[in-house]
């Protein structure tokens, strides 16, 4: 009761900060999840930026890729081939995954609210294997990239109106998972 | 209804087994013209001090939930009889009822209570049930709803379901840090629990056929697992955790197995069979497209699922033994999903798109043919109640994600309602013992 409000505001905040919009806490064992949760709480996931490692060429980075890179494609209702416009897009973030064979990154396929949920976990599962083997063919290594589909379990941004749903049907590619 | 937001956080940190905080509560949103007038009558109390429990109110708000019925308002009982040989059918003749409940309620030496019904019709006096059952105190609300089923079957010619529980996925917080919650009730809302929590999704609930267990995924080791957990002692099984999705669980009839999607290394979505004391997994479709949402069709030799194969989704039916083609059922629209066989096997229902909206739609197997029976704009997940009389789904209400139900002739009409938060994904339980 007293927490939520609390809560609230400090997303708010940290939104407003541009702060990344998750801060996708991928807990090893299903005991540390109730402690890392809370750790997200209070907006520690800033945390997870930047780790240390030597990027190559990504100095300015603020998401472990390529500086500069936007880390989002955008995708058509019921629809996973990606736009055109996105070619250079995934090309800039194949070809650092080519250059930095260390570096991994987690494909996050997604869909709006419309439809059933099992059904939208495999369209976004679908979303996300048409970016990893687009990524694939141009150069990132099998092993670099982990796949997962959240469906519309995780949407971007709240309301059920088409400039929400275009937000929510997405591809996020997560650098360090 | 009163989802208390503060209580709600605690349950979520402290994890399994915390009595839920919240109470739901059902409002009929449209009942049957033909509604049968009733009146319960409270029970008779044999015993020292204050009776312990209201038997006839749960009734009366079972029956009048139901839709089907109409209970007499209590302040308009004239007269209060107590036992099938006290009722003056002239009298209830005139007050339009059909059928009188009464009964009483005796402390036994024990420490248990009897709970002794009897149902008259007032058309010919005759006295249709009359029953004594011994019940311990903890388990009185539980053998009321029994009462609400008796009373419902000789009346209509169906089980009642008023004994059974649901189960449903809770989502609290903003979608920049949500909470989930696997809860079991009781089929009026009461009675909750926990089952589990995470931060990260939980899907797909599926009881077992025994009403023991519940299967469902969880994302909360970072990938989508799925995971049967015993609701008596809390124990939770991960019995597949693949490479790509894993997802869509639903028991075979005799709950030896599980069906379920799985998109393997390569991400196509196919159907599989999973026997769960060997872990053998069984291919059951093998097409490019997505095939998904399996569900047993009641004599366990076929499953219905979805696929996009013919370009939007649609269901179909493939039987289990290797080397089956799988047969397109739905074809009225361009989307139709999510398919649940109703008990007696002759009815599906479907996810369906209906001029723009995403509405829960009724299939006749055998002759074809869709009809629509919800109204909201995003319906979703719906899922039989064991008589096959009800529909529960998942409807979009200013917002948020809340229950609902509807008769599956489309007649009966409820909202269930959550003071905050929102309510998922609920799947009926089968009937318990």
């Amino acid at each position: 009761m007293r927490l939520l409000p609390v809560l609230l505001i400090v997303c708010a905040t940290l939104a407003l900060a541009g702060c990344p919009k998750k801060p996708t806490t991928v807990p090893e064992t299903s005991g540390s999840t109730a402690t890392e949760g809370s750790g997200a709480n209070t907006g520690q996931g800033e945390g997870q930026i930047g780790q240390g490692r030597d990027l190559p060429g990504a100095s300015g980075s603020v998401n472990g890729g390529p500086a500069g890179a936007a880390t989002v494609i955008y995708f058509d209702f019921d629809r996973s081939d990606i736009r055109p416009e996105y070619a250079s897009l995934i090309n800039t973030h194949a070809k650092f995954l080519a250059s930095s064979s260390g570096i991994k990154i987690r494909v996050e396929g997604h869909t709006d609210e419309r439809g059933s949920r099992e059904y939208n976990i495999a369209l976004a599962e679908r979303r996300a294997q048409a970016v990893r083997q687009a990524l694939m063919l141009q150069g990132a290594g099998d092993a670099q990239l982990t796949t997962v589909s959240y469906g519309e379990e995780r949407p971007a941004v709240a309301g059920s109106d088409e400039s929400a749903y275009e937000k929510n049907r997405r591809v996020e590619l997560v650098y360090g998972r | 209804m009163k989802f208390r937001n503060a209580l709600v956080l605690i349950a979520i940190l402290a994890w399994p087994f915390e009595p839920a905080s919240a109470q739901l509560t059902v409002q009929i949103l449209k009942g049957m013209a033909e509604s049968v007038p009733i009146a319960i009558v409270p029970l008779a109390w044999d015993g020292t001090g204050a009776a312990p429990y209201d038997v006839a109110a749960t009734v009366q708000a079972d029956l009048e939930r139901s839709g089907r019925f109409r209970p007499l308002p209590r302040a308009q009982l004239v007269e209060q009889p107590h036992a099938a040989s006290e009722v003056d059918t002239a009298d209830w003749r005139m007050l339009k009822v059909d059928y009188v409940l009464v009964g009483k309620l005796s402390s036994l030496p024990d420490g248990r209570f009897e709970v002794r019904y009897e149902l008259v019709s007032v058309a010919n006096g005759e006295r249709l049930l009359g029953t004594a059952v011994p019940v311990d105190p903890k388990a009185l609300k539980r053998a009321s709803h029994r009462v609400s089923d008796a009373v419902y079957e000789k009346i209509l010619g169906v089980r009642g379901a008023f004994a059974t529980r649901i189960a449903y996925v809770a989502v609290d917080g903003p979608v920049t840090k949500r909470s989930y919650r696997l809860v079991v009730s009781d089929a009026d809302g009461d009675n909750e629990r926990v089952v589990f929590g995470s931060p990260d999704p939980i899907m797909s609930p599926a009881w077992s056929p025994d009403g023991r267990s519940i299967a469902y995924v969880s994302f909360h080791s970072g990938l989508a697992a799925i995971y049967v957990q015993t609701l008596s002692t809390g124990a939770q099984v991960q019995v597949s955790a693949r490479a790509g999705i894993n997802g869509a669980p639903s028991y075979s009839p005799d709950g030896s197995q599980l069906a379920l999607a799985l998109s393997r290394r390569d991400g196509n979505v196919d159907v599989y069979v999973l026997t769960l004391a060997t872990q053998d997994l069984k291919r059951i479709t093998d097409d490019p497209a997505i095939d998904t949402e399996p569900s047993w069709a009641p004599d366990g030799r076929s499953l219905y699922f979805t696929s996009d194969r013919a370009g939007g989704p649609q269901v179909y039916n493939v039987g289990v033994e290797p080397g089956a083609r799988p047969r397109r059922i739905t074809f009225d629209g361009s989307y139709n999903a999510r398919p649940r066989v109703s008990p007696d096997g002759r009815q599906l229902a479907v996810v369906t798109q209906d001029r723009g909206a995403f509405r829960i739609g009724s299939v006749d197997i055998q002759r074809g043919g869709l009809q629509v029976l919800s109204a909201g704009q995003l319906d979703e997940s719906p899922s039989f109640a064991p008589n096959g009389a009800d529909i529960l789904y998942t409807s979009r209400v200013g917002g948020r994600d809340t229950l609902a139900i509807v008769s599956s002739d489309g007649r009966v009409q409820q909202q269930i309602a959550a003071g905050s938060g929102e309510l998922r994904e609920a799947a009926w339980s089968p009937f318990l013992n």
